[in-house]
């Protein structure tokens, strides 16, 4: 697919001129059950990552195929044929970041896929990959670690840059609307997430890893001014959550970054999202012996006012760098005889849980990491309990999982069809050595030195909401999952195994139906509806492929 | 084929060294280096970068900020028993340019937030503010502090007598301090590193004694619906394919459907793995205790 690229460059006109002009997406299409289109990062607000799509099926996905292949370069030398990159960003044009992966959801709208890496933007044609335009931001530092995509209003796309901008594009042509900053990168402060569009909000959170506060930041859409900040740590006196720390200083440099995109329930207009850990992450040092609220928690905030509506602590006065920073899953099912508003999460700890998202009542947790041993119990609120003994200690302490998690930023998926929230779970040990034994505690991720000894098994795990209990663990070989999970109503689970596959799973058995040798799945896969078509795409580094049936 | 343990080993139970980066936010850290990890910053560059200061005027204002500043704020800037802040989190230390953040809080703008004027010239003040920067500048990834004059404790806590009676019980009949351990205190002399690599089954040839062969390979047995049987080293293993490696170099990929062929792996350092939930913290460090030992 490539060479065709390179011999027709022609096919690369942009579709836009023959007739195809886009829409844009009315913030109303996003409250839809995801779909023909996957119009933002988790495909609807609900983060099941189940496409209504059943032209792909059990029986004929053995004839899925490919349809195109197509690679991007990031930067601002562009591959030959394609348009010329637009250039934007507050940099001096002199840090030369190589390489990058995809780890975004891409977006699908009118036949067009947006998608990112770190510092860049890419607009290519759904049907044959063909790229239509190319933004580059000059970057002035910040980690580039990934980019989880762009959130859509109109014809506005929203990308965040690891030196905390938020750009917002004009997704016709690419060019940029405006920039607006999110955080100070002197502090520390690095931007990973996709904004995730409500209505008239543009929400986006940030990450950090020298003891800043966390917060989420919404934006106009139209203007860019901020409409409303919530942090995410007490920052002063009367702030809820306080006296879960020792100090006003201890909970202002607290950490809690809400570096994943949230999810959204339109009746009671709550924003739902995770935060990450406290900071210093490994040492309790000047936190107290609280549990550090609401870092490692599920918290859910009035989309319209930024007010916290209820929290809940995934990993309280967490001491392994468990960020709870996975996209929570909403679910309106059967529970013990009631139908309820559900959200459910199988956190970096090794712990699931299910919740009533109106209120945050806490009703199922189980641990779901089959080898996770740093916990002693569970609290009050159902929360695991940490074992002291198993925090990083100067002669080392086994833990299972490593600082990585059971799982990590990698999107799970729900099936209606089953009831199971599916996630790829890890286990991996490390040794935790503490290197850092001042009282005072250390800061950031320091003070400790992880050695990491070795993997006790991966598995894609199937988890019934209902009890927390593991349905079925299909074995990997390596580290499957990787990028995240997608289901579809052809009764069909997709997901990377670690081994370079792409596979179609049977999503009541996990059996393997049908596997395409691509290289290292990077990003969640996605569908979508073109022409007629179910399409299937994921990404592997910087190459996004895409499969459909003839 | 040198390489070929590792990268078997790798693939078929994704030992996970190499398989964790995309999975993390965070990049991932050390594995079973002797030294304190290098301050890289493989996720990138943590902030913006500040033009190098003046060494004579870091100098000056070091002595003046131990002088003036490090009763209350520490000796290595992260705070002291007076109740003066962490200043290498602190946001006006980590965004502080060339004094114009500093300064003031120098010259008494916090007083009634408990930080006294301090008594010098602005000038000094400048210099004590280029001293903190080039503190923070020194900052690791991901927040580390840079460790002022600290050496990481010894780990050797455990009882080697106790590790002695453990060894003998649980490791003795695949290992021997006399055979394939004899001198691992020598061969592996940092404690942490020793006790890391045989927690972790060992990753490196040092762990074991010239001459002595491992048992490391992890070998498949295979049988055809024919009834054939292949046997040879595991190259590598998905739920679709497995190649197998025969002695002669050659190789040979079969494709598996389901449960046919009957597939078999034979993995010796699935005892280690299987050990791993069972050990306490107490078992490992009195086996390290012991391990030291063997000179």
């Amino acid at each position: 697919m490539t060479l065709r690229q390179l011999i027709f460059p022609l096919a690369l006109i942009p579709a836009l001129l023959n007739g195809q002009a886009p829409s844009g997406l009315d913030p109303a299409e996003l409250l839809k059950p995801l779909k023909n289109s996957w119009p933002t990062y988790s495909g609807d607000y609900t983060g099941k990552r189940y496409s209504a799509l059943d032209q792909i099926t059990q029986s004929n996905v053995a004839h899925l195929t490919l349809a195109w292949m197509t690679q991007v370069s990031s930067g601002t030398v562009n591959r030959f044929g394609s348009p010329s990159v637009i250039v934007g960003g507050e940099g001096a044009g002199d840090i030369n970041v190589r390489g990058g992966t995809i780890k975004a959801s891409a977006l699908e709208v009118d036949g067009v896929l947006y998608f990112t890496m770190p510092d860049n933007a890419w607009a290519v044609d759904a049907r044959d990959g063909a790229e239509l335009w190319h933004y580059f931001w000059k970057t002035k530092g910040g980690t580039h670690i990934g980019n989880r995509g762009l959130g859509m209003w109109h014809k506005n796309l929203y990308m965040e840059t690891p030196d905390d901008y938020l750009v917002a594009l004009n997704a016709t042509n690419g060019k940029e609307i405006w920039h607006k900053p999110i955080a100070d990168l002197s502090q520390g402060y690095f931007s990973t997430p996709a904004p995730v569009v409500v209505g008239n909000h543009v929400l986006v959170g940030t990450g950090n890893d020298i003891d800043a506060p966390g917060f989420i930041l919404s934006f106009d859409p139209e203007t860019g001014d901020v409409q409303w900040k919530f942090y995410t740590v007490p920052q002063q006196k009367g702030d809820a959550g306080l006296d879960s720390w020792a100090s006003l200083d201890a909970a202002r440099h607290g950490g809690g970054q809400a570096w994943v995109p949230g999810v959204y329930d339109p009746e009671s207009k709550l924003y739902i999202f995770s935060t990450g850990n406290p900071t210093p992450a490994f040492t309790t040092g000047t936190r107290g012996p609280g549990d550090n609220l609401f870092t490692c928690a599920l918290i859910a905030v009035n989309v319209d006012t930024g007010k916290l509506a209820w929290y809940y602590s995934t990993s309280p006065h967490d001491m392994h760098d468990y960020d709870s920073a996975q996209t929570p899953v909403l679910v309106d099912a059967m529970f013990q005889g009631k139908m309820r508003k559900l959200v459910l999460t199988a956190a970096r700890n090794g712990y699931y849980f299910t919740l009533d998202r109106v209120t945050g009542e806490h009703l199922v947790t189980s641990k779901y990491g089959v080898l996770t041993n740093w916990a002693s119990g569970l609290n009050q609120r159902g929360a695991p309990i940490y074992n002291a003994e198993k925090n990083a200690t100067v002669a080392g302490s086994l833990v299972s999982p490593t600082s990585d998690g059971t799982t990590n930023w990698e999107p799970a998926a729900f099936s209606p069809d089953t009831g199971w929230l599916y996630v790829a779970q890890h286990n991996g040990y490390s040794l935790f050595y503490l290197t850092d034994v001042d009282p005072r505690g250390s800061m950031g991720l320091g003070g400790k030195e992880e050695a990491q000894v070795g993997s006790g098994g991966s598995f894609l795990t199937a988890i019934d909401y209902n009890t927390g209990k593991i349905v079925w663990n299909r074995p990997y070989y390596g580290d499957g999952g990787g990028g995240g999970l997608l289901t579809t109503a052809g009764k069909l689970l997709f997901a990377g195994d670690g081994g370079g596959n792409l596979v179609a799973h049977d999503v009541f058995t996990g059996k393997p139906l049908w596997h395409t040798h691509i290289g290292e799945v990077t990003n969640p896969p996605q569908t979508f509806m073109l022409d007629g078509h179910q399409y299937l795409i994921v990404a592997t580094g910087d190459q996004l492929w895409s499969f459909l049936l003839y | 084929m040198r390489n070929w343990e590792t990268s078997a080993a790798a693939v078929l139970i994704g030992l996970s060294l190499s398989a964790i980066p995309i999975l993390a936010q965070a990049p991932p850290q050390s594995t079973i280096s002797s030294t304190p990890p290098p301050p890289a910053r493989r996720g990138g560059f943590a902030r913006e970068r500040h033009a190098p200061g003046d060494p004579a005027q870091i100098a000056h204002g070091k002595v003046l900020y131990g002088v003036n500043c490090a009763g209350c704020h520490g000796v290595d800037l992260r705070g002291g028993d007076l109740g003066g802040p962490n200043l290498l989190r602190s946001e006006v230390a980590l965004s502080d340019n060339k004094g114009e953040l500093i300064q003031p809080i120098i010259q008494g703008s916090r007083r009634e937030g408990g930080m006294p004027a301090i008594p010098i010239s602005p000038d000094d003040g400048l210099a004590v503010a280029a001293y903190i920067r080039s503190v923070v500048d020194t900052l690791g990834s991901q927040g580390r502090p840079p460790s002022i004059g600290k050496e990481a404790p010894s780990i050797l806590v455990g009882d080697a007598a106790a590790g002695q009676a453990y060894f003998a019980q649980k490791c003795a009949s695949c290992h021997s301090a006399t055979g394939d351990l004899q001198g691992i205190g020598t061969r592996i002399p940092d404690a942490k590193s020793l006790q890391t690599v045989w927690v972790g089954g060992g990753r490196r040839r040092y762990l074991r004694a010239a001459g002595v062969p491992s048992r490391r390979a992890v070998t498949v047995t295979i049988t055809m619906p024919s009834g054939e049987r292949i046997e040879g080293r595991l190259a590598r293993i998905d739920d679709f394919l497995v190649t197998v490696l025969f002695e002669d170099g050659s190789a040979r990929t079969i494709r598996r459907e389901g449960d046919v062929p009957k597939v078999e792996i034979h993995d010796p350092l699935q005892t280690h793995r299987d050990l791993w939930a069972i050990y306490t913290d107490k078992d490992i460090h009195d086996v390290t205790a012991y391990l030291v030992t063997l000179k």
